[in-house]
C-alpha cells in the first residue's frame, strides 16, 4: 500500500481528468468549440512519451557504463511504452484535426515531425531485432538510442517553431496560455498530465517485470 | 598531440586506399552523373525552382548514403582488429568523419557543377548562398552517416539497416537544408538564412559530440 500510492494517485488523476475534462466548463472559442477538451487527452500523451523516452536514454547510458542486462531491458521497455503513448498522441491529434482542420492528416509540419520521431524509435526496434547476440544487441541499441534522442528533441521542439503550422501555439494560432482566461482549464490540464505520466510509468514497470521474468525462465 | 598525429596518418591511409583503387570515388561519380542524366531524359527541363531544388537534394541524399556507407562497412574483420591495436577510437572516428567530409564536399561540388550544366541554374538565385548550403549539407551528411554506418556495420547486416537507421535521423537535417537552399534560390536577403545556418551548425556539433562520446563504446567488442 505504501509503495503503490503513486499508482493509486495516477489512476485517480486520470479518472478525474477524464470525467472533469468532459463535464467542466471550457472557454468558447471559434472553430475550436468543444474540441478544446482534446487538450486534456492529446497533450498529456506527448508529455508521457517524452518522460518515458528520457527514462530509456537514462538506462541506455547506464547500460553502456555498467554492462548489466537489466538496464537494457529497462531501456527497451521504456521505449515500448513510450511508443504506445506516441501513437495515441498521433491518433488523438488526427481525430481532433478531422473536426477542426477537416482532414485526419493534412501534412501539417507538427504531424509530420511527430510521425518521423515515432519512426526513429521503430528503427530502434528493427535494429534490436537485427542482432542476435544479447550483449552486442544491448550495446549497439543503447548507442543508437542515445544518438537518436537529441534528433528527436530537434524534431519535436526546434523544427516546428521554424515552420508555419496550423497547430495551436504556432504562427499566431492561440496556444494553451490564451485559452484559459479564467484558469478553469488549468484545474484539469495539470492533473491530467501528471496522471498520464504516472500511468505511463506504471505500464513501463509492469512490462519490465514481465520481460525480466521471461528472461529468467529462458 | 598523439591523437592529431594518428588522425593525420589515418586520413592519409584512407586517401591512399581510395587513390589505389579509385573504386568508390569513380563509382559514386558515375552514380551521380547517370542519375542526373536519367532525370534529364525524363524531365528534359526543370522550369520550376522548387522541383530543381528538391531533385538536387534527392540525388545528393542517395549518393551520399552510398558514398559514406562504405566507410565502415567495407573494412574487413582482420583490418579492423589491426587498426584497433594501433590507434585510439577517438582518432579513428575523427579521421573517418574528416575524410568523409572532404569526400562529400568534393562530391557535392562536382555534382552541383554537373547538375547546373544539365539543368541551368535558376535566374535570380543567390549562387554564393547556395554553395554555403551545399557545403553545410555535405558536412551534415558526412557526420551523421559516418556514425550510423559504424552502428550498422557492427550490427552485421549492412545496406538495409543503414537505410532504416539513417533516414529518420537525416530527415530533420534535410528539411532545414532544403529550406536554406530554397531561400538561396529565391534570392532572399542573406540575413533571413542566418537562423537556419546556425541550426545546422548546432546539429552538426551535437552529432559530432555524440559520436565522439559513443564511438569508443561501439568500437570495443
Amino acid at each position: 500500500m505504501q509503495k503503490s500510492w503513486w499508482k493509486i494517485l495516477g489512476a485517480v488523476l486520470v479518472i478525474y481528468s477524464t470525467i472533469a475534462g468532459l463535464l467542466l466548463g471550457v472557454p468558447h472559442l471559434d472553430i475550436l468549440n468543444e474540441t478544446i477538451r482534446n487538450l486534456y487527452f492529446h497533450v498529456p500523451m506527448w508529455f508521457a512519451m517524452i518522460v518515458l523516452f528520457s527514462i530509456s536514454v537514462f538506462y541506455s547510458i547506464k547500460s553502456l557504463m555498467y554492462t548489466n542486462e537489466v538496464y537494457d531491458l529497462k531501456a527497451v521497455e521504456a521505449i515500448n511504452a513510450g511508443i504506445i503513448f506516441g501513437v495515441l498522441g498521433l491518433i488523438t491529434g488526427a481525430v481532433w484535426a478531422k473536426y477542426t482542420w477537416g482532414q485526419f492528416w493534412s501534412f501539417d509540419p507538427k504531424q509530420n515531425f511527430a510521425a518521423i520521431s515515432i519512426l526513429l524509435y521503430f528503427a530502434y526496434l528493427v535494429l534490436r531485432n537485427a542482432i542476435d547476440e544479447e550483449q552486442k544487441r544491448a550495446k549497439i541499441s543503447a548507442i543508437y538510442n542515445i544518438f537518436a534522442f537529441p534528433m528527436m528533441v530537434v524534431l519535436l521542439f526546434v523544427l516546428p517553431r521554424l515552420q508555419s503550422s496550423l497547430h495551436p501555439g504556432n504562427g499566431g494560432n492561440p496556444g494553451f496560455n490564451s485559452y484559459d482566461l479564467d484558469s478553469r482549464m488549468r484545474m484539469v490540464f495539470y492533473p491530467a498530465c501528471l496522471g498520464w505520466i504516472l500511468i505511463g510509468y506504471w505500464i513501463y514497470t509492469i512490462r519490465f517485470r514481465i520481460r525480466s521474468i521471461e528472461h529468467q525462465t529462458n | 598531440m598523439q591523437i592529431a598525429n594518428q588522425v593525420k596518418q589515418l586520413i592519409r591511409k584512407e586517401m591512399l586506399l581510395e587513390w589505389r583503387s579509385k573504386y568508390a570515388l569513380n563509382g559514386i561519380l558515375l552514380y551521380v552523373v547517370s542519375t542526373v542524366f536519367v532525370c534529364f531524359l525524363s524531365f528534359v527541363s526543370v522550369p520550376e525552382k522548387l522541383t530543381w531544388n528538391a531533385l538536387f537534394w534527392i540525388i545528393m541524399l542517395f549518393a551520399s548514403i552510398n558514398a559514406v556507407a562504405k566507410s565502415f562497412l567495407q573494412e574487413s574483420k582482420g583490418r579492423h582488429l589491426y587498426i584497433y591495436t594501433l590507434v585510439s577510437p577517438v582518432a579513428l572516428i575523427i579521421a573517418k568523419t574528416l575524410y568523409n567530409s572532404l569526400l562529400m564536399i568534393g562530391l557535392t561540388l562536382i555534382a552541383l557543377l554537373f547538375y547546373t550544366l544539365v539543368f541551368s541554374f535558376p535566374a535570380g538565385a543567390d549562387m554564393g548562398m547556395y554553395l554555403v548550403a551545399t557545403v553545410l549539407g555535405s558536412l551534415s551528411f558526412a557526420t551523421i552517416f559516418t556514425m550510423v554506418s559504424a552502428i550498422a556495420s557492427k550490427a552485421g547486416n549492412g545496406g538495409m539497416l543503414m537505410a532504416i537507421l539513417s533516414f529518420p535521423i537525416i530527415i530533420p537535417v534535410l528539411i532545414v537544408l532544403i529550406k536554406l537552399a530554397k531561400n538561396a534560390i529565391d534570392g532572399l536577403d542573406r540575413s533571413v538564412s542566418l537562423d537556419d545556418i546556425g541550426l545546422l551548425a548546432v546539429i552538426n556539433v551535437l552529432v559530432m559530440a555524440a559520436s565522439l562520446l559513443l564511438f569508443p563504446y561501439l568500437w570495443r567488442d
